[in-house]
């Protein structure tokens, strides 16, 4: 039955682009995020600052960062390396497992399941929010490099690791492709975070879960015994972004990486759909 | 049945609606109740029960009937599954059995269709405390997709002044006192038009003056048709306020009625109040008041139909010294009492 009121209000499903947007302003709009957002900028700022300061062209140093003084566009390859490790798996973390847990020790999931938000379209906005986050952290990272990197650091054309030599903006490009890449590598531990938070009504417990199953699986990564399971751990395919800097890149294990996020993404994110549309609300 | 916006509402549903009216303790109450558009109840459970993963029952078969337009106290000690039903009202947790319809429509399957329509305040108000009022309004008002983004401020700013907060709106809710949380709950439930409010302990945490604000708010809801089902353990805001009650206990409904009805039923009792107990005891025993209990100053008893000029005339005839002499009404909370069998405390 339709009444008058009924009859004055726009049709259902025609707003939905607008708790999306909440949710972003939800997690930008948080000091909290803002500090994690500030500790990935300050990564590069302290390498280049390191390496600046101490002088010596830092040919006896390994891999990216011994490039850094030469060109300082490595600053961003070589911060980004280092913070996919610990930083940005831990600002994931946080994020993460705030998003549901946070919401229901609030109590605001019962003001939103009462809006009526939908608990589907909630999930969705909730990891449409995680995946932003994860690319904003790696975006940080890419800024921040590139600013000290210029600053602090000649600049010129970019020798990939096939010894091809490009131009600068190709490098900047490529640099640009491997924050995606690792933003990207970021979204199967958002998929675990947004599980783990849908069990729980502490956000602690949730972030304290989260980073848990990260550091099993990096324990799981170290035992050689186990290595018929390593390629499918969470973590095998983190550093293929560096295949990026080949030339041509070298894609397959780029896809490879990309597909498995993919799938542990899915699993996760089933698992959590099926939490929380039959999860009681009674926080 | 699907009306063409504009029309008027049609007259054959709303006919119904005259017994429902007729119910109300306020002559008003027929006039709004025909704004509510439908004769249905818009709350209707069958059967409706909780039985928790440690075997409690918290609701158990609770068959709950709202009619429209109506004020409906939802009574009950703490702890006597009112939260918990209207959480399952709502669709916030699922009936071990039973149903539930709102707005004539089944819950949870038609939640995203019908709780537009419906204005919720669950167990105390909860918000971002990092978080302005005005920025928790809107974002719960962007949770809800039929709501109009254009018109969200400006919707927001009206809710805040219905409830009295226009000068905190700017404050982080982290800063508010209980009482202006409450307020912002309801703000919420006042964002958009509803054609039905369910209400927990809407006044909990306020000032005299704000539940009094509270009440008038209410009153002026009612008056436009909107339903209001509100939860209390404040037995005189539901007689100051009410045209309908249920009462729960220990997760069972124990009595549906309008308050005219369960009004009436709060038989008067004589009272005497004198230094001679025994002696009136027996001489009231032997005229037939029945339900004798004596205190230490009084006599008191259900005199039925029995002429209590007469019953003075004979206690005086049995030189029976009388300091007072009087029928009392029992108060609601007295049948309250006699309802649930227990007091204010906590049900078990």
């Amino acid at each position: 039955m339709t009444d008058s009121v009924e009859a004055g209000r726009p049709s259902a499903g025609r707003h939905t682009v607008a708790l999306f947007a909440s949710e972003l302003h939800l997690v930008f709009g948080r000091a909290r995020t803002w500090v994690l957002l500030a500790v990935l900028a300050a990564v590069p700022i302290m390498v280049g600052v390191a390496i600046r300061l101490s002088g010596s062209s830092g040919d006896d140093a390994q891999g990216f960062l011994g490039q850094v003084a030469g060109n300082g566009l490595f600053l961003v390859v070589a911060s980004l390396a280092l913070s996919l490790p610990f930083f940005l798996p831990t600002a994931v973390t946080v994020i993460s497992g705030e998003s549901l847990a946070g919401e229901a020790s609030l109590g605001t999931l019962r003001n939103l399941m009462t809006a009526p938000a939908g608990r589907s379209r909630l999930l969705a906005a909730k990891m449409v929010a995680l995946a932003v986050f994860c690319l904003a952290a790696t975006m940080t990272i890419w800024l921040s490099g590139l600013i000290a990197g210029v600053v602090l650091f000649p600049v010129g054309d970019v020798v990939l690791l096939t010894g091809t030599t490009v131009s600068l903006g190709d490098g900047l490009l490529r640099a640009f492709g491997i924050a995606i890449l690792i933003a990207a590598s970021l979204l199967g531990l958002a998929g675990i975070g947004l599980f783990v938070s849908s069990l729980t009504s502490t956000p602690l417990a949730a972030m304290a879960a989260t980073f848990g199953a990260f550091i099993v699986f990096g324990i799981l990564g170290a035992i050689p015994q186990i290595d018929v399971i390593h390629p499918w751990l969470l973590m095998y395919g983190w550093t293929s972004f560096a295949d990026l800097l080949r030339d041509p890149p070298y894609w397959d294990s780029i896809v490879r990486n990309l597909l498995l996020q993919a799938a542990y993404l899915a699993v996760f994110y089933a698992a959590a759909w099926a939490r929380i549309t039959s999860r009681d609300i009674n926080g | 049945m699907t009306l063409t916006p504009g029309t008027p509402g049609p007259t054959g549903a709303t006919g119904a609606l005259g017994a429902t009216g007729t119910l109300g303790a306020t002559g008003t109450l027929g006039a709004t109740g025909t704004l509510g558009a439908t004769g249905t109840p818009p709350v209707v459970t069958r059967g409706l029960t909780k039985r928790f993963r440690s075997g409690q029952v918290a609701v158990d078969s609770v068959d709950l009937e709202v009619p429209a337009g109506s004020i409906f106290g939802f009574l009950g000690p703490n702890g006597s599954g009112k939260t918990t039903t209207i959480r399952m009202l709502l669709g916030l947790i699922a009936p071990t059995s039973g149903e539930v319809e709102l707005l004539g429509q089944p819950m949870p399957k038609a939640q995203l269709a019908v709780l537009p329509r419906v204005g919720a305040l669950v167990e105390g108000p909860a918000f971002y405390p990092f978080w302005t009022g005005q920025a928790n309004l809107l974002r719960f008002d962007a949770a809800d997709r039929t709501a109009d983004p254009r018109t969200r401020k400006a919707r927001a700013g009206e809710a805040l002044e219905r409830v009295g907060l226009s000068n905190a709106a700017g404050k982080k809710v982290r800063n508010y006192s209980l009482g202006m949380k409450q307020r912002l709950a309801i703000a919420v439930a006042l964002m958009q038009q509803r054609d039905l409010l369910v209400l927990d302990e809407p006044t909990n945490g306020l000032d005299p003056q704000g539940t009094r604000e509270v009440r008038l708010l209410i009153r002026e809801l009612a008056k436009d048709g909107t339903t209001i089902f509100t939860s209390t353990h404040l037995l005189a805001e539901v007689e100051q306020l009410c045209t309908h009650a249920a009462v729960m206990s220990r997760g069972k409904l124990v009595r549906q009625s309008t308050m005219a009805e369960l009004r009436s039923e709060l038989r008067p009792r004589l009272v005497v109040r004198t230094p001679d107990l025994q002696q009136a005891e027996q001489t009231l025993t032997g005229l037939g008041v029945a339900d004798l209990k004596v205190t230490e100053e009084t006599v008191d008893g259900d005199p039925g139909e029995l002429p209590i000029d007469k019953l003075a005339a004979a206690l005086v005839a049995a030189d029976v010294r009388i300091h007072g002499f009087g029928l009392e009404r029992p108060s609601l909370e007295d049948a309250f009492v006699a309802l649930t069998g227990e007091g204010f405390d906590v049900a078990e």
